[in-house]
Parts: structure tokens; C-alpha cells; sequence
């Protein structure tokens, strides 16, 4: 097991250099320039900027310079749009308001949604579980750019219990509505994949073992057909919580919060290249993570997985 | 008193295709230490059968009639209730022993949990029993492989451990549904002598259900013949088999391919299995049926008494050959 977590850590050196690359060269071949403005900058200033910058040196000179400073000294360098702030103080400042409420909202979306799904296999073709289907679907087409208004607007507006913005340093006023508008969606998939891998196992032989040995339900859901119903749920949740504690530009700009989300959307329009370059870096790094994550508890759960 | 005692069973499941009748007034009986055999084709009900007795219907399913276990009446038992009379009076092994274990989790575990349930006992005196009843199934090693996981036996060894697992608490009656149809033939016969060995040791009775007729002759003293989720034919198995008299019971015997004898071609029933959900008035084999008469599709035959046997059809037995 040690030997396949190093194994695959070695191969996601190789992932993350191509993640860079790759992104690198892409905002080389997107038109613009951080320093592009509506009156036009004056050649002498520009020359100056980009030097300044390190812009005028050949692209491969520039990739290393940027590659051996992520690498070695952690440092993603100067944003180019924000005077006097580095992307790892940008990150700094934005992440951890990301991670709060994703993280949050990872916990909302597995405990509601996967109760639910549970819930609506075990009482297959019941009302509870049209309920259920009906809340994920309702979830899952409703956008949460039309939900964040809505819940603003009964929350905030009419009933006038929780703010509708602004962060606090993560107040739970502050946290409810973010964290509902941002794991709705999450919840509704969730509860789907839950709810059809628990009605396939809770058709196979094993299970029907399990009743004829006279185990009460309770127990042959928990024991018996929890863990392997599981499988294909924690398979979509590794990504499913990078795209959460990295948060939503949506629920930055709607409710005020301030995380990368925010950073990420507007650095690509500026093309702020370090700060776009550094969010990317922190989310790929994340999903080779998290995938990783999700293949050990692979293994941990089916006995016939060995590495 | 019958051990078991099945009266007039009815399971009807309803589908989307409207209600399929698996089992139509069905009364069979097994006693104490008695091993019966239910064969028919596959669709016979059966299995359905099996089911019944064990509460185990699909959702859609339900059943009526009376099946009374040592003089209760199962049907209409709560799920707790019934959670009582599984393991600890009757149990069930099942067709596929590679899908019946829980592949996650330890073997061990999985027996442990029906003794420290249903007999309160510690986890150590239940580890206990646990390897006797491995040894008792002839699993070498048997401690050892307490802590392996199902897919590390073979399917015969699988099977053992189902077998063992059901007899933990040493049920009167055991229910076999095919337990040996997934398996290799060399394996099927040390499986059917470890159930034969069973059954003198523990005195359990069993219900055998198969499409095996070479394992029914070897093993089950009394026989019934199920098609069309019926009895056609029943009695002691050497009379049924020495002298079918239902045209069905003579077609599966005459199916079942010979050593001895030289054949070009596998004698087979012409015709498909019946649609449940579409049965005809009367017999239901009347479309598949040699020797049958006018009546035979709209007249459902009585099980009536001819010889040594119970057999359910209008047409002459003596002319059934």
C-alpha cells in the first residue's frame, strides 16, 4: 500500500509539470496582455513593464524561470494586476474562505444527499422515495446563479434572519447561505448515485443472505450494503470536493465572500498570467490529491483491490 | 405433525405486465429429519417457493394460503418475528455461492454475526462454534480461514461456508435452492454427499430443489414435480421415478441424457415454459402435453391418488408410458 501512495505521487510530479505547461501555453496563445488598457499604453512604458515583468524574455526562458521558483521556492510570483500583492498572498487571503465554506458544504452534501439516497432505495417506490427523487431533480436542475438570489431574497429580504453578504471571518450567519446555495447541486447527485448503487446492491445474493439469516434491515443496510453501495459514491466525491473547497465564482460574487473563486474568474479576464497560473497549480494539485485519496479508500473498503 | 406444512400457497407478483402467478395452490408437506425434493423446469416456481416459506418474496410479491413451520403459521408473521424463525428453525443456501457471501467482509464475520444475534453469545464463544461448524463442512484450516475474505475460495469452498453458516444454529429445516448448479460436477458430488452427511449427523430435514434428477434419485426419499407453479406428480421418489405417471414426470425423465444407452439426439418437451402471467383454465403442460385430452384446458385435474403416487391429470395412467 506505502509502495503504491509513493508510486503514485511520483506520477503526479510529471501530472502537475504538464498541468503547467499546458496552462502556460495556453494564455500565451489567448490574445491580450495584463497591461492591455482602453487608452493604449505608450511603447516605452510597455517595454518597461514587460522587463520589469520578465515578459520580454523568450517563452521557454520564462517557463523555467517560473517553473524553478513554483518548485523550489514555492513562490508563484507577483500578480500582475493587484500593485504590491503576491499570488501566494492572494491565495492566502482567499482560500481558506473557500475551503471553510466548501468544506461545509461537502459535509451538507454528503449527509443530506446521501441520506436521501439511502432513504429512497431502502423504500423503493414508495412516496418517500419520489420525495427523495423529486428534491435531487429539483436540486439538480435548479442553477444555483437562480438559487442564491432566491434564498436571498426569503431569507434576507422577507424573513430578514440571515445577512445576505459578506463574510465576517466565516460567521455562521454569514456561512448558511453560501454553503446551501453552493451544495445543492453536489447534494442532488449525490443522493442520485447513492439511491441507484444502493438498489443494485440491495438486490444481490449477498443481501438476500444476509435477510435469510434473520438480521434485522437496519442492520443488513448498515452492514451489509452500505460499504459496497459506497463505492461508486466516493468515487464522484474526490472531485466533487476539490470543485467545492475550491469554491464557486458565483457565490464569491453573489454573496460578497471573497474567496479564489472570485480571483481565478477575474485574473483569466485581465489576464492576470501569475494569479491564473497559481489557481490553476492549487486545483490540479488538489484533484491528483483527492483522486489518490479516493483510491485508497478503495482499497480499504474491497478486500479484492490490492496494489 | 409435519414439520412443514404448505397449504394451497398462492405467490403472485404484480409487474408491469400485469399479475404473474409463480405459485398456484400449492400443499406440500416435509417432516421431521425427511429430505424432499421440488424439481421442475426453470419458471416452475420452485424457487418461489422457497421464498415463501422464508419470507423472502420479491417487494412486488406477496402470498397467500398457509404455511405452517412446527404448527405456525409463517404467513402474516411481523419481520421481527420472522427474524426469529430464519436461522434458528429454517434456513436457506442458494444457487450461486460466488454472489451469496458478502465480498466485504471477513468471513468470519459473517458467521459470527448470526450467533452473537440470534443465540447472544460472545464474540469468542462464537468464534468457537464458528471453526466446529467449518470442521463439520470438512474446510481445512478452518481458524485460519475465519479471517479470509469470499474471494479467496474456490466456489465449492464457498458453498461449504454457506452451508456451514446456515446450520449455525442448527436449524430443523433446510432449504437448497440448486445448490450445486454453479458448480463443477466433480465438486456437486462431494457437496450433495456433504449435505446427505449433514442430515444423518444434524437430523435436518430438507427441501432439495433441483433440475438435477440424477442427485433426486440418489438422495431424496419423497419427490414433487412442479410445472406451471403446480404440483403435477408427487410421492416416495423410487415409485415416481420407476413408474412415472404424469406426462411431464415421464418427458423430464426421458430428458435426461443416458450412458448406457446409444443416442443420436437428446430427447427433449417440445414447446416453451408458460407465460405466468398468462395461464391457460386448466392444466397448464395441456400445451406441451402427448396425451392430452379435450378437457385438459379448461378442467384443472385434482391431485388425485394412483398407485403409490399423487398425480394430477386426466389422462389415463396406464396409457401414459
Amino acid at each position: 500500500m506505502t509502495a503504491f501512495i509513493l508510486k503514485r505521487l511520483a506520477i503526479a510530479v510529471p501530472t502537475i509539470l504538464l498541468l503547467i505547461v499546458f496552462s502556460f501555453l495556453l494564455m500565451e496563445a489567448a490574445p491580450g496582455s495584463p497591461f492591455a488598457t482602453e487608452r493604449g499604453v505608450p511603447p516605452a512604458v510597455l517595454a518597461n513593464l514587460e522587463a520589469k515583468y520578465g515578459l520580454d524574455k523568450p517563452l521557454i526562458q520564462r517557463m523555467g524561470i517560473y517553473i524553478y521558483d513554483v518548485v523550489v521556492n514555492f513562490d508563484f510570483g507577483p500578480s500582475f494586476k493587484f500593485k504590491d500583492r503576491t499570488v501566494n498572498d492572494l491565495i492566502a487571503q482567499g482560500f481558506p474562505v473557500t475551503l471553510t465554506y466548501g468544506f461545509w458544504s461537502f459535509v451538507v452534501a454528503v449527509a443530506v444527499g446521501g441520506t436521501l439516497g439511502v432513504l429512497a432505495a431502502v423504500f423503493h417506490n414508495s412516496w418517500l422515495d419520489y420525495l427523495a427523487v423529486g428534491i435531487s431533480i429539483g436540486a439538480q436542475v435548479l442553477p444555483n446563479f437562480v438559487m442564491a438570489p432566491i434564498l436571498v431574497l426569503i431569507f434576507t429580504l422577507w424573513l430578514g434572519w440571515l445577512p445576505g453578504g459578506g463574510w465576517r471571518g466565516g460567521q455562521i450567519e454569514y456561512l448558511i447561505l453560501p454553503v446551501i446555495a453552493l451544495s445543492t447541486s453536489y447534494m442532488a447527485s449525490i443522493a442520485r448515485i447513492t439511491r441507484s448503487s444502493m438498489l443494485e446492491v440491495l438486490n444481490a445474493g449477498f443481501i438476500r443472505t444476509a435477510r435469510a439469516k434473520g438480521l434485522p434491515m437496519r442492520r443488513v443496510i448498515l452492514r451489509h450494503a452500505l460499504k459496497p453501495a459506497m463505492l461508486p459514491v466516493i468515487s464522484y466525491l474526490g472531485p466533487a470536493f476539490v470543485g467545492m473547497i475550491t469554491g464557486s465564482v458565483l457565490i464569491d460574487v453573489f454573496f460578497s465572500t471573497g474567496g479564489i473563486g472570485q480571483f481565478f474568474v477575474n485574473s483569466a479576464l485581465s489576464r492576470d498570467y501569475s494569479v491564473i497560473m497559481g489557481i490553476t497549480i492549487l486545483i490540479g494539485t488538489l484533484t491528483v490529491l483527492f483522486n489518490l485519496l479516493v483510491d485508497v479508500i478503495y482499497a480499504w473498503i474491497d478486500p479484492k483491490i490490492r496494489y | 405433525m409435519a414439520l412443514l406444512d404448505v397449504d394451497n400457497l398462492a405467490v403472485s407478483f404484480r409487474t408491469a405486465d400485469g399479475i404473474v402467478n409463480a405459485v398456484n395452490g400449492l400443499s406440500i408437506s416435509v417432516d421431521g429429519g425427511e429430505t424432499l425434493a421440488i424439481v421442475g423446469e426453470s419458471g416452475s416456481g420452485k424457487s418461489q417457493t422457497a421464498f415463501a416459506v422464508m419470507g423472502l418474496l420479491a417487494r412486488n410479491g406477496s402470498a397467500s394460503g398457509s404455511i405452517k413451520l412446527d404448527g405456525t403459521e409463517l404467513l402474516g408473521l411481523s419481520q421481527a418475528e420472522l427474524n426469529r424463525k430464519r436461522a434458528e428453525q429454517v434456513a436457506m443456501i442458494f444457487q450461486d455461492p460466488m454472489t451469496s457471501l458478502n465480498p466485504y467482509l471477513r468471513v468470519g464475520d459473517q458467521m459470527v454475526e448470526v450467533l452473537t444475534l440470534h443465540k447472544g453469545m460472545s464474540k469468542r464463544a462464537a468464534l468457537k462454534e464458528c471453526v466446529a461448524m467449518l470442521e463439520a463442512v470438512r474446510i481445512p484450516d478452518a481458524r485460519g480461514r475465519l479471517s479470509m475474505y469470499p474471494h479467496e475460495f474456490s466456489g465449492g469452498m464457498r458453498q461449504r461456508i454457506m452451508i456451514a453458516m446456515a446450520l449455525l444454529c442448527h436449524p430443523r429445516l433446510l432449504i437448497a435452492d440448486e445448490p450445486t448448479t454453479a458448480l463443477d460436477v466433480t465438486v456437486q458430488a462431494q457437496i450433495m454427499e456433504l449435505l446427505a452427511d449433514i442430515r444423518r449427523d444434524f437430523g435436518t430435514a430438507m427441501i432439495l430443489i433441483t433440475h438435477d434428477l440424477g442427485i433426486v434419485a440418489d438422495t431424496c426419499e419423497r419427490t414433487v414435480v412442479m410445472y406451471g407453479g403446480r404440483v403435477m406428480e408427487q410421492g416416495a421418489t423410487a415409485d415416481l421415478f420407476a413408474r412415472p405417471s404424469h406426462p411431464y414426470t415421464l418427458g423430464l425423465l426421458k430428458a435426461v441424457p443416458r450412458l448406457d444407452v446409444d443416442q443420436d439426439e437428446l430427447e427433449t418437451i417440445p414447446g416453451d415454459p408458460p407465460d405466468m402471467s398468462r395461464l391457460p383454465k386448466g392444466c397448464p403442460f395441456t400445451p406441451r402435453c402427448a396425451f392430452r385430452l379435450e378437457q385438459c384446458a379448461d378442467v384443472q385435474p385434482d391431485l388425485l391418488p394412483w398407485q403409490n403416487v399423487l398425480r394430477a391429470c386426466h389422462a389415463d395412467p396406464e396409457k401414459v408410458k
